[in-house]
């Protein structure tokens, strides 16, 4: 309560700039934030510091695959084809943010869309609509993407859609408990009393309030998004040469462990970063966009 | 419409709620919100609608607005049957009656500030009305309330209590509704803002000729506001009449209890009353 | 003061840190509580009057902080570890909440509730246990108290839990009792046997403080009231000279502000215009001098002592407090 009256006094200032203000705070939230800024920045520029590009093959070393150092150019080492690895790992991690922040888009979109509709008008229209939600969960999604790949072939929007099609189902059940929660709130009574259209209401009362739980989830489902396609990867269903992602190289790299460590640990050390990044952020946003404003 | 037809009238209205549990083969129980219950409300006047929780006041508030349906009875809006399926009856039913709730931060988005609230009040009931006179008309609603122009960019978790109140009612109010119903719209309010929010429906009632439907459990509040009282027992209409009436010679048990049970600031009273609670039990 | 206060509070003072920096709640309290006596602390939102009491108890939220003094039955409780501090709460001091409801644990039975601050600490046998719940149910009233103990908190009605909690609360015989706005969830029918109950409370000799900002409570029950405005106390009097004859602007105003059953039903209530301050924005005089009918340059500069009634038990803190028979609307 006192929290409250305190920012009553600076007025004017909405909940995101409060939220913000919050975010700050969270030393966690800000370290990971920045290494997040980092990676995504590398994985940028990365590749145009190297001499070497992504499938070039360095013939001139003693083996293919060379351990990294700095006195050949080959910052991460080469792998067992001789292609420098700095580059491919940052050109995989390019393709597996991609991946993920598409996918995660996509499944945001359809999971608030649905989460909001069957939560607010509730009843029947509420239970076969998380019926269906249901029935997809309980599918196995790995023979359905395999289906998928076989019968259009491997292509990345395929990729997309299939990580899409799973992601949404979560963010669409945690969207509709809010949006439940929120029906019983007196200004949708208030916004239903003057006439206004579901739609709108959904829009412009429902989807603003859980846009915060939104957000946060969304944060937490790209690290399980970028660990499925490097599963689908692993199994050689997910990105196809010259393009590579993080998952790919960690499953050569797993291949080649004993012998070329390095390919294991530079993808797989990227990897965590981001992972654990995330979730990081993901906590600091939970922390800051916590409706204690209301009393 | 002459003016003795009444602006609003319930007859004989009835809601009943079919209670699921009890087991997979036990019938279905069925709780009565309401039974039977009439009420009519003159052009301007003001009606206070009071019982205790479960009394079915906030049930007969909802069916009023048509945020509830009624199973049996039927409403009348300037003397016409309200048919709440159809759409045009139910735009030009919103634009003649709005609501304010008990909760002050609870009735407001808290993602709009207070302009946004009354804006989109304006443009969903009178609208649409071009942007630069809704700026003008919301900064009148708000001033009308006592808000100064500063407190359009405020949201509601920036405002007191009574100032969220008072944008509950400019946004309430902003089309110039004839009837405006109070579901204990000042019963989370503290004594003193109570007394202004009160004073600001009186006047906005008299100036606008507005008619108030006043909820609420507190009755010297609405002994101070409303000319006629209906009491609410378990969902029926136990006594009705005018404020003297009630308020002077009550006819029921039921009413002579509620009354004698209002706390007031005197200790004999109170004592008093405490120590015939203690001979009851 | 005397020395057989059972609580003796004395300049205590609560503050919040928040990212705004350290806002205060509550300044300058001093109270005493004695055995076989009720006194009620009246404010409205924003007076911090909960806070007091929720500082006796060290049950403040976590970024609070209290200073000062509150010694129960001799002993400090402002600083006091955890420890310390349950070894008073529930034995020495027991606590009634505002919304019974969300007082007693949904998932557990009547009889747990109540036996499980005995048994927690061995102070009695399962069975010994269970006849003191017996017994505390007849105390306050509940009909057939056998089958209660079976029941859940969501079987019962407002008034009915709210008459448990309180037998919750005196389960382990504490010698005080704090009461926060005990009657300000329930209907007005049953407010009046909750009432009766803390009567009996008092008359058995335990001391009662009560938190409220209903007036009607504060008539009926407390001996002494304190009233708090913006953090501080404004007044302090015995009931009958408080209701009878405020000697601060703010009383008065409350009290004139409380709609009334009897005598002329005038349309206009008198309310206090304006809001209270809020704990950032409190200005270095009078915090009530804004909305103050009577307040004058010096109010406004220079903030005013609790001073004594060199005749009464009463104090008041203003630079011109009203004179006895000053009519007030």
């Amino acid at each position: 309560m006192v929290e409250t009256t305190v920012a009553a006094a600076t007025g004017g200032q909405g909940l995101w700039g409060g939220a913000w203000r919050r975010l700050k705070r969270s030393r966690a939230a800000l370290v990971a934030a920045a290494l997040l800024l980092l990676v995504c920045v590398m994985a940028l520029v990365g590749p145009w510091f190297s001499a070497w590009s992504v499938s070039q093959v360095d013939w001139s070393q003693a083996t293919l695959a060379t351990p990294p150092s700095l006195a050949n150019g080959h910052w991460f080492g080469t792998d067992a084809n001789g292609r420098d690895l700095f580059v491919r790992v940052w050109i995989g991690t390019r393709m597996s943010l991609l991946v993920a922040l598409l996918a995660t888009l996509v499944s945001v979109v359809i999971g608030v869309a649905w989460g909001a509709t069957a939560g607010y008008l509730g009843g029947r229209v509420d239970g076969w609509m998380m019926r269906f939600v249901d029935v997809l969960y309980a599918l196995p999604y790995m023979f359905f993407v395999i289906i998928l790949t076989v019968v259009f072939g491997r292509s990345l929007v395929l990729i997309f859609l299939a990580i899409g099609a799973v992601g949404w189902l979560t963010m669409a059940r945690i969207v509709r408990g809010q949006a439940l929660a929120l029906r019983q709130r007196e200004f949708i009574e208030a916004a239903i009393a003057l006439g206004l259209p579901a739609g709108t209401i959904i829009a412009r009362h429902i989807v603003p309030n859980v846009l915060g739980t939104v957000i946060v989830y969304a944060t937490l489902t790209v690290p399980q998004v970028i660990l499925f396609e490097s599963f689908l990867s692993f199994l050689g269903l997910g990105v196809q040469e010259p393009l590579t992602s993080l998952g790919r190289l960690v499953a050569e790299g797993a291949l080649e462990m004993e012998t070329s460590p390095w390919l294991l640990l530079a993808p797989s050390a990227v990897l965590a970063t981001i992972l654990l990044c995330l979730n990081f952020l993901g906590d600091g946003l939970r922390d800051a966009l916590d409706p204690r404003q209301r009393r | 419409m002459s003016s003795a037809t009444p602006l609003l009238r319930v007859e004989h209205a009835g809601v009943r709620y079919v209670l699921r549990g009890g087991g997979f083969f036990a019938p279905p129980r069925t709780l009565d919100a309401l039974t039977d219950v009439s009420i009519a409300i003159p052009e301007g006047g003001r009606l206070g609608v009071v019982g205790e929780s479960g009394s079915g006041k906030s049930t007969l508030a909802r069916v009023v607005l048509g945020l509830v349906r009624a199973n049996s009875g039927r409403v009348l809006w300037e003397g016409h049957v309200v048919d709440y399926d159809d759409a045009g009856t139910m735009r030009a039913l919103r634009r003649g009656m709005q609501v304010v709730f008990q909760d002050p931060f609870g009735s407001l988005d808290p993602r709009m500030t207070a302009g946004q609230a009354v804006g989109e009040a304006l443009q969903a009931l009178a609208g649409p009305v071009p942007s630069v006179a809704a700026q003008d008309r919301i900064r009148a609603a708000l001033s009308e309330v006592g808000l100064g122009a500063a407190f359009a960019n405020r949201y509601p978790h920036e405002l007191s209590g009574g100032q969220c109140q008072r944008v509950a009612i400019a946004r309430a109010t902003v089309a110039r509704p004839r009837l405006l119903v109070c579901d204990e719209a000042v019963s989370a309010l503290d004594v003193s803002v109570q007394a202004q929010i009160v004073n600001l429906l009186h006047e906005l009632s008299e100036r606008h000729q507005m008619s108030l439907l006043f909820i609420s459990h507190n009755l010297a509040v609405v002994r101070h506001l409303c000319e006629d009282v209906a009491v609410l027992c378990q969902g029926r209409v136990v006594e009705q009449g005018s404020r003297d009436a009630i308020f002077g010679s009550p006819q029921v048990q039921y009413t002579r209890d509620l009354l004698a049970a209002v706390p007031e600031p005197d200790p004999a009273l109170q004592r008093a009353r405490i120590a015939a609670a203690r001979v009851q039990t | 003061m005397t020395a057989d206060a059972l609580l003796q509070v004395r300049d205590l003072e609560v503050d919040f840190s928040t990212s705004q920096g350290t806002v205060n709640a509550v300044a300058g309290v001093a109270f005493d509580v004695r055995a076989g006596e009720c006194v009620a602390v009246v404010g409205e939102s924003g007076s911090g009057k909960t806070q007091v009491l929720m500082a006796c108890l060290g049950l403040l939220a976590a970024n609070g902080s209290a200073q000062g003094s509150v010694t129960f039955a001799g002993r400090e409780l402002i600083g006091a570890g955890e420890q310390a501090l349950n070894t008073v709460r529930g034995t020495g001091i027991g606590l009634l909440s505002q919304d019974p409801l969300s007082a007693l644990t949904p998932h557990l039975r009547i009889e747990t509730l109540l036996t499980e601050g005995l048994l927690d600490r061995g102070l009695a046998s399962r069975t010994e246990a269970r006849e003191r719940a017996l017994r505390a149910l007849r105390d306050v009233e509940i009909p057939d108290p056998e089958s209660r103990l079976r029941q859940y908190p969501h079987e019962l009605s407002g008034g009915m839990r709210q008459r448990v909690a309180l037998a919750v609360a005196l389960m382990c015989s504490p010698r005080l009792l704090f009461a926060d706005e005990p009657t300000t969830a329930l209907d007005v029918s049953v407010q009046a046997r909750v009432l009766e109950l803390l009567a009996r409370v008092r008359d058995r000799g335990l001391g009662v403080l009560i938190v409220t900002h209903d007036l009607g409570v504060v008539a009926g029950l407390a001996d002494r009231v304190v009233v708090m405005y913006a953090g501080r106390i404004v007044e302090t009097a015995t009931t009958a000279d408080l209701l009878a004859m405020p000697r601060h602007p703010y009383t008065a105003a409350l009290l004139a502000a409380v709609p009334r059953l009897h005598g002329a039903a005038q349309a206009r209530l008198v309310g206090i215009p304006g809001d209270p301050p809020q704990p950032a924005e409190r200005p270095p005089g009078c915090a009530f001098a804004a909305r103050c009918d009577f307040a004058d340059e010096h109010c406004a500069q220079r903030r005013p002592e609790l001073q004594q009634d060199p005749y009464r038990v009463a104090a008041v803190a203003c630079h011109r407090p009203l004179r006895a028979g000053t009519e007030h609307a």
